[in-house]
């Protein structure tokens, strides 16, 4: 009997070190919304960044997080002295807080863009428009993803 | 060979805004996902996208993992002379690819 306590014992103290160190060996997999916001001061510099102007179209619910279509646009004349130089897009859970950066002149005619992307989960997604005059601007919109993308294995 | 598909309006006003739709056939693997014998698989996606009116730059994206596969852009550009669009990607591995298209300005 004995004997068969101490080995027990023994087992789970085993065991619980073993659960440690799995603990200690877990890593976080996805960014996180301070990642984010570091991806964007990268971006933004010391400016501030007003909330509006820009417009993030993006479905409430997406069942496949490995395309989810997303349409982007900044009100602007779109003139030499006052166009949207840039729009950059960033997520809070992906891996990766960046995720696409679409640059734009005068020529443009029009700041808006639409693309496809991968959503980890759900979660909010910002864009950041940058005016030639120097102002960002910035909007937010929540996905609700059922299938998640990155995670599945090839 | 990477398979590219640009819808280019063939004729415009001058002045007017055309709509420019791009669509390239390419993988975009994250570099996160792992295979079965659990070893990362290798980073490859396409880094930029850069459109040039006669030579001269009027678009430019550039992308990041989170980019779904096959790559579809949409933007516009404002039609101000007769010539030509160029449509390059460019990234991981070497990957390189160009189409263009024709267009008219009355």
């Amino acid at each position: 009997m004995d004997r068969d306590d101490a080995s027990r014992r023994a087992f789970l103290q085993a065991a619980a070190a073993g659960l440690g160190f799995a603990l200690i060996r877990v890593v976080p997999v996805h960014a996180t919304p301070a990642a984010m916001d570091g991806a964007i001061r990268k971006v933004v510099g010391s400016s501030t960044i007003s909330k509006g102007r820009v417009t993030l179209e993006l479905p409430p619910l997406s069942e496949n997080g490995n395309t989810v279509p997303l349409t982007v646009s900044v009100e602007s004349p779109m003139t030499q002295a006052e166009h949207v130089r840039a729009i950059h897009i960033f997520t809070e859970l992906n891996p990766q807080p960046d995720v696409v950066s679409f640059r734009f002149g005068p020529r443009a005619g029009r700041a808006r863009v639409s693309t496809r992307i991968r959503l980890a989960n759900t979660q909010t997604v910002t864009a950041i428009g940058e005016l030639s005059d120097g102002s960002f601007w910035s909007t937010s919109a929540n996905v609700v993803v059922t299938l998640a993308a990155c995670l599945e294995d090839a | 060979m990477a398979n590219a598909l640009v819808n280019v309006p063939p004729r415009a006003r001058r002045g007017e805004i055309i709509e420019i739709k791009t669509l390239i056939s390419h993988p975009m693997e994250t570099g996160y996902r792992r295979s079965q014998l659990g070893a990362t698989i290798p980073r490859d996606i396409i880094r930029l996208f850069v459109c040039t009116y006669n030579g001269t730059e009027v678009f430019r994206a550039e992308l990041h993992p989170a980019i779904a596969a096959n790559p579809f852009i949409v933007f516009s550009i404002v039609a101000t002379e007769s010539g030509t669009l160029a449509f390059q990607w460019t990234g991981d591995n070497g990957f390189s690819a160009s189409e263009s298209a024709a267009i008219t300005v009355d």
